[in-house]
């Protein structure tokens, strides 16, 4: 599935994907609608599902809320590329299933609106509308492990059930 | 090769002889800490790993402190999922309103605590308890509940970077500067998932609320963790705190840094991060004459004794201008009784502040104290991203409490030294 692409600078921080005052939310369905909120109050609102961010250098600094990559998740986007991610947004993104992909070659090349798409088994990012192919780095084993439960709950439950502690 | 702070106390937790950086360890964890927004969400994600309680009651810190008192009823529905659990539970340790602190003010004056621990918590700023020559770090609420349910956690070890601080720092240059400048030398991802550890001279005279300062603001680079070696000062913190034993590690002479980075610190100016990024940092003198419409004295970062000492100090016999809103929060009930005690609430009150109950409030843009468009603030809090207190066109520049009260009083950002 291709999906177009929005792009963003350095250092996008979590208080522009969530801002404060929409931390009584915590339902995905709801957070979705305030994805990148901090960047324009409607946002959202022009995101399909399949869509892909590509940002620049630190993407999520700041705040350890999980409520902003659940909410670029729920809002459709199927995987964010970017230089360089924020540790604590890095590690949540993981934990609840949102492909966080680290690819500068890509980040330099794709324009805003560019459709993209992504073989996640190959590390493979397509660019169609450039007709380009980057590589990302592929993700670490332990992290692999939980990315394929699909999520570090689901890792977790699922090792609690092979009778582990 | 021996090894740093940092290396050793993640080595001794997870049982290994010796680490190296980039090694994935499963460290046990000596404390968890989650706050109302954070432990509602992590919650019911424990829940849906298949436990329903906490691995052990009494190494769990819940602190009710961003949305308090409730602004709201969706905040009063968030703290309710905490409160429930923690009784039905029995945790013992639940900070409520009237009891609570702001979680990083809250933690070590509690003794919760202690040099050699490894604690994680859901809050960026959890990376505060280095200056006790603790491991600790921020985590999501995922991670939070994996570490409620199981009482360990997987981590990278992180390389680390050593910033040696020189000479000895001139008058109203605290804690909250050497940080600032640190910051805005080497950028918001100048320490990616990597160790700070601060030493040298200036360091060594670095009472504790200036380390909890430094360490506060380590994830303002990017950093894993802040991390400053325990010594008499760190002792004679916890001693009095301390319900347990502890161990005060120190980093070999031989251990391997990343990279070394030398300050000299005796000629630096009181420093001002202007709006958008800790890192766009810059001297006093830069930024004096910057109309200001809110002062915020409080947060995590500098809203302990010695911080509300500084700008009582200045703030006597001073009247706030009468263009500006100054609201004092001072960081825990301690904190509050103390100040009181000592007259500055009485200092704070007759120049015409407003002093709050411990909250985390507007330093989140939460509640008490939100900007309008094109309104500035200057806070002793840690971030002033966009937005961050308000309006998308609202500004924040940050700073120590000793600029904080000489800009209340002056209506622009002022130096400390013009309202003595
Ligand atoms: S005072 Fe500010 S930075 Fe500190 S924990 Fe509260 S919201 Fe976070």
């Amino acid at each position: 599935m291709a999906g177009k692409a929005f792009v963003f600078s350095d250092n996008i921080d979590t208080d522009l994907m969530v801002p404060g005052k929409y931390l009584t939310l915590s339902k995905p369905e709801e957070l979705a609608k305030v994805c990148m909120a901090g960047i324009a109050e409607n946002f959202a609102a022009q995101i399909s599902p399949g869509d892909v961010f590509v940002a620049g250098s630190n993407f999520g600094c700041g705040s350890s809320r999980e409520h902003a990559p659940i909410s670029i998740k729920a809002a459709g986007v199927n995987c964010v590329i970017a230089a360089s991610f924020a540790r604590i947004f890095y590690r949540n993104s993981i934990n609840i299933g949102l492909p966080v992909l680290e690819s500068p070659a890509a980040v330099k090349s794709i324009g805003e609106g560019d459709e993209i798409s992504v073989d996640f088994e190959n590390g493979q990012i397509f660019n169609h509308t450039k007709s380009q192919t980057y590589a990302f780095k592929p993700f670490p084993e332990y992290i692999l492990e939980i990315f394929k439960a699909g999520g570090l709950v689901s890792y977790i439950k699922n090792q609690a059930n092979l009778g582990g502690n | 090769m021996g090894m740093t702070l940092t290396e050793k106390i993640l080595a001794a937790k997870s049982g290994e002889k010796k680490v190296e950086p980039g090694q994935i360890v499963v460290s046990k964890l000596d404390g968890i800490l989650a706050n109302d927004i954070t432990a509602a969400l992590a919650i019911p994600e424990m829940k849906k790993m298949g436990y329903d309680k906490a691995f052990d009651p009494e190494k769990v810190f819940f602190v009710m402190d961003h949305f308090v008192p409730h602004p709201d009823v969706k905040a009063a529905q968030q703290s309710k999922v905490c409160r429930d659990f923690a009784r039905h539970t029995g945790l013992k340790y639940f900070y409520d309103v009237g009891n609570m602190g702001i979680e990083h003010v809250l933690l070590p004056e509690k003794g919760h605590v202690l040099p050699g621990d490894v604690l994680i918590g859901g809050d960026s700023h959890t990376c505060t308890y280095g200056a006790l020559g603790a491991f600790s770090t921020g985590v999501g609420s995922t991670d939070l509940a994996a570490g409620l349910a199981k009482g360990e956690l997987w981590m990278r070890v992180p390389p680390s970077i050593k910033f040696i601080y020189e000479g000895k720092l001139p008058p109203y240059v605290s804690g909250k500067d050497l940080i600032l400048y640190t910051i805005g030398q080497i950028g918001v991802d100048g320490a990616l998932y990597k160790a700070m550890e601060f030493t040298g001279p200036a360091i060594d005279l670095l009472p504790m609320d200036g380390r909890f300062t430094m360490c506060n603001m380590a994830i303002e680079a990017g950093a894993k963790n802040g991390i400053i070696a325990p010594d008499q000062i760190t002792e004679d913190y916890v001693k009095s705190r301390a319900a347990r034993t502890y161990e005060m590690y120190q980093s070999d002479k031989d251990a391997k840094y990343e990279n070394t980075i030398k300050f000299d610190v005796s000629k630096l100016e009181p420093q001002v991060a202007a709006p958008h990024l800790p890192s766009n940092t810059k001297g006093i003198s830069e930024v004096a004459g910057i109309a200001i419409d809110q002062v915020i004295l409080g947060s995590c970062t500098n809203g302990r004794i010695s911080d509300l000492r500084v700008a009582a100090a200045l703030l006597k016999q001073q009247k706030v201008h009468p263009y500006v809103r100054l609201i004092v929060i001072p960081g825990s009930q301690e904190v509050y009784t103390q100040a009181l005690h000592e007259g500055l609430l009485d200092i704070f009150l007759t120049a015409g502040a407003a002093i709050s109950t411990p909250t985390c409030g507007p330093c989140f843009g939460g509640h008490m104290g939100i900007l309008a468009e094109g309104e500035a603030c200057l806070s002793t809090t840690n971030r002033n991203f966009v937005g961050r207190m308000g309006h998308p066109q609202s500004e924040v520049y940050l700073a120590g409490p000793a600029v904080a009260a000489a800009t209340a009083i002056k209506g622009k950002i002022a130096a400390p030294e013009e309202v003595q």
